[in-house]
């Protein structure tokens, strides 16, 4: 080997225990998965005594209502704790970003919810949401206002609301970095200019720190998607199927109703979603690089 | 466009004071220069005229108007930033254009004012472009277009040509001196650089460690600086600077050092014999001192060159003086050798006597 093609191994060799535990670790799984979606598999056999059946698990997963539902709810779920985390994630930070006296001590508290394992916090609502003796209930019949049966009669509301409250943090944190990183002259400049406390959020900071949240959203919006400690506890995906979100109804498809080869299908279905929004992730930070490549290449023509 | 007054500016952060009462007046048009070393106050000045920072004490007027509870927006100022502080986001055009579409102006009238500011500034190629995709040079105009653009009585400069490199800051001076001819408007600028200052001023303002140090025409200043600081200050090569004691000699009075003496004007003399003291720091500057072989006794003096730098028509010599180091300009076809021991004439009026305790002006 000469030593030019030793040097250009080198960062190979270096990569390459990694890329052995990848491959077993994330794409051995992943390729049985695929393989087991295409045969009718129960858990009792192992994979070689099982049935070819082509696409017939996905063809049946496609006329599924239950299986609709499921996608359904997962669809309302994610989006709608993407929204509300981001509207209150971010204005959190914007009403944030300022030097008072024990600011520091506010912001470790804000972001408390985020640390605590999703198993806790499912038991903590499911305490806090309980009919007769949880606090949310409680609070309400102090003030005079009626009961509201959270988990029975509005439980996709219910798993929201905690989701919310775990994970707003996440974007409160990202967006006060980003809103401190910017440039400090550009919003006295539009001060001056005669914008508002409002036209500076919306004119100026919103549109500077939007990179950053377009990364926050696509990445809450992947982990969205995944969801289960907190409403496998809350709820267990009911009542009904009002709660069964995706990843719940693959585990009980796999272990109640004993189908690991549509469970597999379903996986896959999930994982095709999650790579779509990934890659658009991809793209939109490759484009990033490219314009600021771009912009840098720009500078250095013109000195 | 009124004229602005600033009575008994105080800033202070927590129990730092940083500064100790400006009292300023600034006339109607007029380019006033805030100059100093950095940390003497001018760039806080110049923010709590903006409103960018508050006042400790004191009041700021505008007219009959005092602004120091007013929002920046409501001062009637534009600002050019060091940094630009363009809006990253906006094309030139929109940057140029955003307060007076925060203010809802017609469309017709916000594109007519833009089209104009950019052909004086020769922006016009430049309109569809963002901030990132244009050179220091260009971008220093679009934040100058964008103060245009505003209409504002009052213009504040905050050191606008630091970043550019030497030449282009040059460029950019000499445009800012044809902009002030035909642009009517009060303008406040700050920079550290003395040649912005003496090129640009009307009035130049010498601050130093929170104080105002002297105000006046750059000729004023140069001629008659109020103290040492604001001699050293202004001029390069900076002045000379030689410890000397004052005597009597025939009815002259002398200013004498190591390996000089040197008779002073009548004027000079005059004020210098009622001083209690006989010490005093006498400052040349380098431009004041003219290579002369026969100087008389009295008018000139013997200086050993040690290196001459050569930059162009000019020569810049630096020389021992007794202990001391003495810079001399002098043009570049002079005859000179290093190591030479040269005679120099003293032009009068280039003598500055300061008392050495206190730095002030004799």
């Amino acid at each position: 080997m000469t030593r030019f093609s030793a040097n250009r191994l080198t960062p190979y060799l270096f990569a390459a225990p990694a890329a052995l535990v990848m491959l077993l670790a994330l794409f051995y799984p992943i390729g049985y998965m695929i393989w087991g979606s295409f045969r009718a598999w129960d858990p009792s056999q192992s994979i070689t005594e099982t049935e070819f059946v082509g696409l017939a698990n996905y063809a049946r997963l496609l006329a599924d209502p239950a299986f609709h539902e499921s996608f359904w709810v997962t669809l309302v779920f994610a989006f709608s704790v993407v929204s509300v985390e981001m509207v209150l994630g971010v204005s959190l930070a914007l009403l944030l970003d300022r030097k008072i006296r024990g600011m520091s001590l506010l912001r470790t508290l804000f972001i408390l919810p985020m640390m605590i394992a999703p198993v806790v916090v499912g038991l903590v609502w499911r305490y806090m949401f309980h009919q007769s003796y949880g606090t949310i209930n409680r609070m309400l019949e102090a003030v005079g206002l009626p009961k509201v049966d959270w988990l029975g009669q509005n439980p996709l509301l219910s798993v929201i609301i905690a989701d919310v409250w775990q994970w707003t943090p996440f974007i409160f944190i990202l967006s006060l970095a980003a809103l401190q990183s910017l440039p400090r002259s550009a919003l006295e400049a539009a001060r001056i200019d005669g914008a508002t406390t409002m036209q500076q959020i919306w004119h100026i900071k919103l549109p500077l720190m939007a990179p950053v949240l377009i990364v926050t959203l696509l990445l809450r919006l992947i982990d969205a998607f995944k969801v289960l400690e907190v409403i496998l506890v809350l709820t267990g995906g009911g009542p009904g199927l009002q709660t069964e979100i995706l990843a719940l109804r693959i585990a009980r498809t796999a272990r109640e109703f004993r189908e690991l080869g549509e469970a597999a299908a379903m996986s896959n279905m999930l994982l095709m979603l999650l790579m779509v929004l990934t890659l658009g992730m991809f793209a939109f930070t490759r484009w990033q690089e490219a314009r600021a490549r771009r912009l840098r290449f720009t500078k250095e023509e013109e000195g | 466009m009124p004229p602005i007054r600033l009575e008994g500016l105080v800033k202070r952060y927590g129990a730092v004071e940083v500064l100790h009462g400006i009292d300023l007046d600034m006339a109607e048009h007029e380019f006033t220069v805030l100059v100093g070393p950095s940390g003497c106050g001018k760039s806080t000045t110049l923010r709590m005229i903006a409103g960018l920072e508050d006042i400790s004490a004191g009041e700021i007027w505008m007219g009959e108007r005092a602004v120091s509870n007013l929002d920046p927006k409501d001062r009637d100022i534009a600002m050019v930033f060091q940094d630009y502080a363009l809006y990253p986001h906006m094309n030139v055009a929109k940057n140029m254009s955003f307060s007076l579409r925060l203010q809802k102006r017609p469309k017709a009238e916000i594109d007519r004012k833009v089209r104009d500011v950019a052909e004086m500034l020769g922006l016009s190629p430049f309109l569809d472009r963002k901030p990132g995709e244009l050179s220091g040079g260009q971008r220093q105009r679009v934040a100058m277009g964008r103060a245009l653009c505003r209409d504002a009585s009052t213009f504040l400069f905050d050191e606008p040509l630091s970043n550019l490199d030497a030449k282009l800051r040059g460029q950019m001076r000499a445009e800012l001196a044809l902009m002030r001819q035909s642009v009517k408007k009060n303008m406040i600028y700050v920079t550290h650089d003395q040649i912005e200052a003496m090129t640009l001023a009307d009035r130049i303002v010498v601050m130093h460690g929170g104080h105002i140090q002297q105000q006046g025409t750059p000729t004023e200043l140069f001629r008659n600086p109020a103290n040492k600081f604001v001699a050293g200050f202004l001029g390069a090569p900076p002045m000379n600077f030689l410890d000397a004691i004052l005597v009597s000699q025939g009815g002259d009075l002398m200013a004498q050092g190591k390996g000089f003496a040197l008779r002073l004007p009548p004027a000079l003399a005059a004020r210098a014999t009622k001083l209690a003291y006989k010490q005093v720091t006498l400052g040349l500057r380098p431009s004041d001192l003219e290579y002369v072989p026969d100087a008389p006794e009295g008018a000139g003096l013997n200086l050993k060159v040690i290196v001459s730098e050569y930059v162009g028509a000019q020569s810049v010599l630096i020389c021992d003086c007794g202990d001391a180091r003495v810079t001399v300009e002098i043009k570049s076809e002079t005859p000179i050798a290093l190591g030479e021991t040269l005679r120099f004439a003293v032009r009068p009026e280039g003598l500055h006597l300061f008392d050495p305790k206190t730095e002030v002006a004799i």
